[in-house]
Parts: C-alpha cells; sequence; structure tokens
C-alpha cells in the first residue's frame, strides 16, 4: 500500500492560513470586548484605571468565576450544569448548620465540600445512568438544592465565626485571596483542558460522543467526574462566598447560575459542545465585572445593567456562531 | 377512460445524486389495477425510482405521464394531489396524535384558523377503516398502535385522499405472517378497484404470492419487465445481480494461522439470533446480506458498542467478556463503523487528533500530551494510507469522504489490532480509492491480522475474501468458502424466500 498514485478526485480546499487559525476564534472577540470595555470604562470615570479597586471588585463575582471554569468543561463535553448556585447555597448552609451545632469548623467544612460532591454525584447518576438530559436534571436539582437550603437555614442568616469571615480581604502580592484561587484554577484546568488526555477527550466527546465511544473513549466515566468536580468546586466557591459575606442564607448565590453559563458563552464555549477555552472563561469574567463595575462607578442604574449584559450575551452567541460556522467548513 | 392506457408512463428517467448517477434511462409502464412488483439489489435503484414517483426526489431527467398527461411531480404534496401515495416501511406519523387526525394530515383544507371538524373527521375515520376491514379504534393514538395497524392507517390515508397508485416499500418487513396475509388480502382489493400498486421487496415468496408484473433493477437501470409467472426464481436472481465481476483480487494470499476472533451462539434478541463463526490469523472473512439483516449488530455486539444478551466471544483463544469497546481495543480488536459521520469521526477536530484518537497512552504515557509523538504517528499514517489533505491540523470534516475513511483506518491500524472489523468501508468512495483500501485490505490479511469484512457489494467480497458468510433476517444461513462463492449462491443465501418461517421460530 506504499505508492499508489491517485488523481486527485477533488479539489481540496487550502488549509486556512496560520495567522487566521490563531487570530479568528472567539476569544479573540472576548479579548477585544475586554480592551473596548476597559477603555470605555475609564472614559466613563477617571478613578476606574485603579488596579485595586478592579481586583476589590471582581471578588464580587469570583466565586461564581470560578465555578464557570469548571462549567466550561462540562459544556465542552456537551453537557451542561445548572445547578451549581444552587448547590453553593445548600453546600454553605449544611455548613454553616453544622459548625453552629458545635461540629468542629475543619468537620464543617469537610461537611460542606463533601455535600457538593453528592450533589454533583446525583446530577451525574441521573445524567449519565438514566440518561435524561443534563438540562432538565439540572433544573430540577437547582430547585431542589435551593428549596432543601431554604428547609435548613429557614429564612433566618446563620453567622459564621468571625476568625471565617473575610477571604476576599485576605491579600497575597496585593491580589485577593479569591481572585488568586480563580486565577491559579484558570491556569490548571487550562492546562488540564489543552494539553493532557482528559482534556482532548472531553473535546472529542462533546463533538461526537457516539465515535468518542467507538474510539474506546469512556465518555461516561469522564462526564461522571466533571459532574463531581462541578459539585466541589461549587461547594467550595459557596463556602468562600460564605466567608466574603459573613453569614449564610438559603439565597445565597441566587441567580449565579446565569452569570456562569453568561461567562462561559461569552469566552466563546459553544453551547451544543465540542468547542471553547479555559482562556475564553477567564477573559469574559474580567469583561464582565469590567463592565458592571464600570456602569456602577458610572452611576448606570441596575436595570441598566441588566440590559447591557444581556446584549453581550446575545452579541457574544451570535458571533460566536458566526466564527465557528465560517472556520470549520 | 379506456383501460389500455397505462395510469403512469415513465420515460427516460434519470437521477443524480451529487456527481453519482443512481438512476439511468429507466422506461416503465404502470397499468391500472396491477400490483407492480420492483425488485433489485440495495442501491439498485428500486427505491429511488419509486421516490420519484411519490415527489420525495426530482428526477434528473425524464418525463412523467399520468393517464397520458404530462405532470410534474414537484413533492411530495403534488403527488398526493395527483393520487399518488408512498407507504413507508416504518410509517412516518405524529406518534402523539390520534389516527383520525394522523389520516387528514397534509390535507391543510380551510386556512390556520379553520375550526377543526373533529367529530366529522372521526365519522370519516371509521368509515375509512370499516372499508379496509380493520379493527383500529380511529380516537388512540398512534404511539400504542403496532407497526401493522400503522401502516393500515397509512393505507387508509392513500384510500382517504383517493389514490391511483399506492407505493408500497418493503411494506412486509416488520410484520408477523398473519399481518402479511391481511396486507395482502387488502392490496388485492384495492387492486380489483382498478387501483395500481407498486410492491417493494426482498422476498420472492411474497412477490410471487402477491404480484403480477415484476421490474428488475440492477445498478440504476431497469433490467427487464415480465409477467411474474415467466420468471423463475433462479431467472430472478440472475436478472438482479447479472453484472460482469470486476476483477479485484487481492494478490498476496496470506498464511491462514490460528483462530483469531470466535463467535459462538451470539444472540441479541430481535436483532440476531445463534451466531457462530471464526476468524483465522491472515483470513478475511466477509460477511453479506442485504441491508437489515443484522451484520452491523452482530459487528456492534463484538465490539461492546451494543453487547449480545447471550453467546460466546473468543479472543486469541480466551473467552472475553466485552461490554464496551474500549475493552475491545485492549484485547487488539478494531471496528471501522458504516457510518462514519455517525460514528467514525469528529468532524471539527483536527486531521491528527482524529488519527490518534484511539491510542491515548501511547502519545500520553504520562497524561499529557506528547504532541512530537502525536505529529510523528499522523505524519507516518497520513504517507503510509497516502490520505490526501492539506494539514494534518485542518479539521477532517474538509477531508473528501475516502480520505476521512482512511483517517478512520490509520486510527486503528494505530492500536495494531489482531482483529479488525470493517463494516462497509468502501461505501461512497471514489473507485481509485476503493481499489487502494482493497490493496490495504490485502496487505493487512498478509500480516497476519484477521479481517471481518461487512459489505453489501458482492463483487468487492468475492474480491477479497477467503470465506463469505452470509446473514439473512438476523440468522447466519450460509458458510461459502471461497472456491464455491459466487453471486448466485450469496444472493440465493441472503434473500428472505420462505416468508418469516426463518425468523419466527
Amino acid at each position: 500500500m506504499s505508492a499508489i498514485q491517485t488523481p486527485a478526485t477533488r479539489e481540496l480546499p487550502p488549509a486556512r492560513p496560520r495567522w487566521q487559525v490563531i487570530v479568528v476564534r472567539p476569544e479573540t472577540m472576548t479579548l477585544v470586548l475586554l480592551i473596548a470595555a476597559l477603555f470605555g470604562a475609564s472614559l466613563l470615570s477617571p478613578y476606574f484605571l485603579d488596579v485595586g479597586y478592579i481586583l476589590r471588585s471582581f471578588t464580587l463575582s469570583a466565586e461564581f468565576a470560578i465555578v464557570a471554569l469548571v462549567l466550561t468543561m462540562v459544556i465542552i463535553a456537551g453537557e451542561i450544569d445548572l445547578s451549581p448556585a444552587a448547590n453553593m447555597a445548600l453546600s454553605a448552609c449544611l455548613f454553616a448548620f453544622a459548625q453552629q451545632a458545635g461540629v468542629p469548623m475543619p468537620l464543617a467544612i469537610a461537611i460542606g465540600l463533601f455535600a457538593g460532591l453528592v450533589m454533583g454525584a446525583i446530577n451525574g447518576i441521573m445524567v449519565i445512568a438514566l440518561q435524561i438530559p443534563s438540562i432538565i436534571v439540572t433544573i430540577g436539582t437547582l430547585t431542589l438544592y435551593r428549596g432543601l437550603a431554604q428547609v435548613i437555614a429557614g429564612d433566618k442568616s446563620i453567622r459564621v465565626p468571625d476568625w471565617f469571615i473575610g477571604i476576599n480581604t485576605v491579600l497575597i502580592a496585593g491580589i485577593p485571596l479569591t481572585v488568586l484561587i480563580f486565577i491559579v484554577m484558570s491556569i490548571i484546568l487550562g492546562v488540564v483542558l489543552s494539553m493532557t488526555i482528559f482534556g482532548r477527550q472531553i473535546y472529542q466527546i462533546g463533538t461526537n460522543e457516539v465515535a468518542a465511544r467507538h474510539a474506546g473513549i469512556r465518555s461516561q466515566r469522564i462526564k461522571m467526574s466533571l459532574f463531581l468536580l462541578m459539585g466541589v468546586v461549587s461547594a467550595a466557591a459557596g463556602l468562600m462566598t460564605a466567608s466574603r459575606l459573613g453569614s449564610v442564607r438559603y439565597d445565597l448565590g441566587l441567580g449565579g447560575e446565569l452569570q456562569m453559563v453568561l461567562m462561559a458563552m461569552l469566552g466563546g464555549t459553544y453551547i451544543f459542545g465540542g468547542r471553547g477555552t479555559i482562556l475564553g472563561t477567564f477573559l469574559a469574567a474580567w469583561l464582565l465585572v469590567i463592565v458592571s463595575t464600570g456602569m456602577t462607578v458610572a452611576n448606570v442604574p441596575p436595570s441598566v445593567q441588566l440590559v447591557v449584559q444581556g446584549v453581550l450575551l446575545i452579541v457574544s452567541i451570535i458571533a460566536t456562531n458566526f466564527i465557528y460556522s465560517r472556520t470549520q467548513r | 377512460m379506456t383501460d389500455t392506457t397505462p395510469l403512469i408512463s415513465a420515460r427516460g428517467i434519470s437521477k443524480n445524486f451529487a456527481s453519482i448517477e443512481v438512476l439511468r434511462d429507466v422506461d416503465l409502464d404502470l397499468q391500472r389495477g396491477e400490483i407492480h412488483a420492483l425488485l433489485g439489489e440495495n442501491g439498485a435503484g428500486k427505491s429511488t425510482f419509486a421516490k420519484i414517483l411519490a415527489g420525495v426526489h426530482r428526477p434528473s431527467r425524464g418525463t412523467i405521464t399520468l393517464n397520458g398527461q404530462p405532470v410534474d411531480i414537484l413533492n411530495p404534496i403534488v403527488a398526493q394531489k395527483l393520487g399518488i401515495t408512498l407507504i413507508h416501511q416504518e410509517p412516518i406519523s405524529f406518534p402523539d396524535l390520534s389516527v383520525a387526525e394522523n389520516l387528514v394530515l397534509g390535507r391543510g383544507d380551510g386556512g390556520w384558523f379553520a375550526r377543526v371538524p373533529w367529530s366529522e373527521m372521526t365519522r370519516n375515520a371509521r368509515a375509512l377503516m370499516d372499508l379496509l376491514g380493520v379493527r383500529i379504534d380511529v380516537t388512540r393514538p398512534m404511539r400504542g398502535l403496532s407497526i401493522a395497524d400503522q401502516q393500515m392507517v397509512e393505507i387508509a390515508r392513500a384510500l382517504a385522499s383517493d389514490s391511483r397508485l399506492i407505493i408500497m416499500d418493503e411494506p412486509t418487513a416488520p410484520l408477523t405472517p398473519k399481518e402479511v396475509e391481511t396486507l395482502f388480502g387488502i392490496a388485492r382489493r384495492l387492486r380489483d378497484e382498478g387501483r395500481t400498486i407498486i410492491f417493494i421487496s426482498h422476498r420472492l415468496e411474497e412477490v410471487r404470492a402477491l404480484c403480477d408484473r415484476v421490474t428488475i433493477f440492477r445498478d440504476g437501470n431497469k433490467i427487464a419487465t415480465d409477467t411474474i409467472g415467466n420468471l423463475t426464481d433462479a431467472d430472478i436472481i440472475r436478472l438482479m445481480i447479472g453484472r460482469p465481476l470486476k476483477e479485484f483480487r487481492h494478490k498476496a494470499r496470506a498464511e491462514i494461522g490460528d483462530v483469531a476472533l470466535k463467535v459462538e451462539g451470539l444472540t441479541l434478541p430481535g436483532v440476531f439470533h445463534d451466531i457462530s463463526f471464526e476468524v483465522r490469523k491472515g483470513e478475511i472473512v466477509g460477511l453479506g446480506g442485504l441491508v437489515g439483516a443484522g451484520r452491523t449488530d452482530v459487528a456492534r455486539a463484538i465490539f461492546g458498542v451494543a453487547p449480545a444478551t447471550s453467546g460466546t466471544v473468543t479472543v486469541a483463544g480466551k473467552g472475553v467478556t466485552i461490554t464496551e469497546p474500549a475493552q475491545a481495543i485492549d484485547l487488539g480488536l478494531a471496528f471501522v463503523p458504516e457510518d462514519r459521520a455517525a460514528a467514525g469521526i469528529f468532524r471539527t477536530l483536527s486531521v491528527e487528533e482524529n488519527i490518534s484518537a484511539a491510542i491515548p497512552k501511547q502519545i500520553a504515557p504520562t497524561g499529557f500530551i506528547r504532541r512530537t509523538v502525536e505529529k510523528a504517528l499522523a505524519q507516518e499514517s497520513v504517507r503510509k494510507l497516502s490520505i490526501k489533505l492539506a494539514s494534518p491540523r485542518q479539521p477532517i470534516g474538509e477531508l473528501s469522504g475516502g480520505n476521512q475513511q482512511k483517517a478512520i483506518l490509520a486510527r486503528w491500524l494505530l492500536t495494531n489490532p489482531s482483529v479488525l472489523i470493517l463494516d462497509e468501508p468502501t461505501r461512497g468512495i471514489d473507485i481509485g480509492v476503493k481499489a487502494e483500501f482493497y490493496d490495504m485490505i490485502g496487505d493487512l490479511a498478509a500480516s497476519g491480522r484477521a479481517i471481518l469484512l461487512i459489505s453489501s457489494e458482492l463483487p468487492e467480497l468475492l474480491a477479497l475474501c477467503d470465506r463469505i458468510l452470509v446473514m439473512s433476517e438476523g440468522r447466519l444461513t450460509a458458510d461459502i468458502p471461497r472456491d464455491q462463492a459466487t453471486q448466485e449462491t450469496i444472493m440465493s443465501a441472503a434473500v428472505p424466500r420462505t416468508a418469516r418461517s426463518g425468523v419466527a421460530a
């Protein structure tokens, strides 16, 4: 079979030039938007371009941003998880309830994290073993986990010990701890997704799960581990939020799932799976923070801020789809 | 109207899909009050012809006259207005709507907001069912009905629009013998009313029992039309396959060694039953049969995609249980699936990633992908299999079908398999690349691998295989050594002839 020469039966389209492969991608759009937002915000208010201020603002959505990184991987694998914000609330409530009942703090934290793991496992089992679409499963568990949080905590706030409060004010090299965690997580998950076989297989599952299974890729195992990771990271984010707020209520992180999906989409993750990067979500998280703080500084009312966020989301989805349809024939 | 003008005259009907001609200058007259069988191998053009009459496809050339009037059957709605109805094998209907609602589908008279005449609709539906002599509650949703009853509803729909030509595309395949009898009774009654029926089937017995005339297609050509009584079964089979055998003989006759893969009593109820065979090292074993005979299902079961419920698989002398493809791969099995787009390629991912998909341990022994190793392996494959591409980094979806298939084959060769299962490896591939594939398959066997080749193309099986197994309706019906294999012996084992008797047991 060495040297059989057959005439080319069909003209091959030329490969895209390398610069196009590198530049024409959704993350570029996110980056451009980010720069534009920085520029615009600094025009709106001269006080805006203060790194410390931007970092402090970022602590308000750092927990969501951390979860959004894992969510990006879940979406690339062709699934979705809408329950993480509710998971954050329930894990935090369990943790707060336990420590209030006299459970030692390390154990209480472990309880919170373990609860998150179990919640991730519940999602995973329903999606993988019972074959229910993840969007349905996690809309269900989103309600369920939030409801359980309310059952446990009632509508009172549960205070956490003073020493536990203020993770967002701990500065390491001038960077708030939660922001630092976000940055480190971005690097780790970015490496996992782009350089390991686990990450590679996430893309393959999301592109064509049937083909992946035929190629011996254990797609169920990979998806299950993603849901478990999602659960643990959500719980950790819930505890960080508890530390930042100083108390826990059942409505902790309410509506956060939309912020997370927004970050992933805005970063160019394709909602039908198979495409997206951690870098995109990383940039999108900053973009969202800068847009909202920029508007706050400029005294734009919150209602208008919502409108801007909605428009951003729609524009980013259209642009992402356009870029993918143009570059991948 | 005089009875001498045919109901339908088709003249010079040709059809191209892309650049492939699937139907060539077909002339055919259909008389009033006849049941006319269309016969031929898979892909011979009979279904395409039927679909042209039903407006599903438009002919590339040719004219159709209906009652002497030239007509242009633009789409299925026009066909229905002209009185032509196609009944699909798996009836297409709206499973959650009631039988009565399904009967009036596609007859949108009265605009969007017109009142739906429920009671009239139900009354008419009942009358139709009575006319057919079937007892179906017309207020029930379609979902609960048996396939046979769903077909009756389709036939009733044809009657409701007073169809003069009813096309049945393999209607009996999913039916029980009793249901087939009912269907035949109705078909005969419709014929006696002066309607015309086209009956497409692989089952010669049924054609003989029901049809008046038969037209045989082969490779897109109409070969013959005759009264059924004038043809013997042997005649029909000869006409169906009688093309000249193309000469592809794999040169290197491989040394045939030990048993590499052995399958005993493999059964998946309702799909295949009691399948036993073995493939030896260096041997190419063909698996022939008609589409739907269960060949692909057997391959999928062996590879663990959809495991069998009973039976044993032995790989290299050891009994194994394979419940997922990853296990099969570890045992040295490889499977190039039939449906390349659905089960083979990752369309938007690079050719490299597609080629290296089944060998994670080779390209990433530590979990981190070694890009240089991957690149080298991919380039080696591209060179060996002469895959034509602009860059190994380009998405595989940009390659032609044949080159995509080569990349999939390359993926499996990298796993260094001892047993290769190839399911229709040359489907939809240009003839030049096909010849390359035949050489590759021969070389693979010569290098001591065991190959199970599933193919619907008889010349391909005859040219490549040392032995040919034939499946029909979920059972193995023949095991033909190379020197006895002819198109006739394969086809007569593949065509289910005694209606159902093989399977019902």
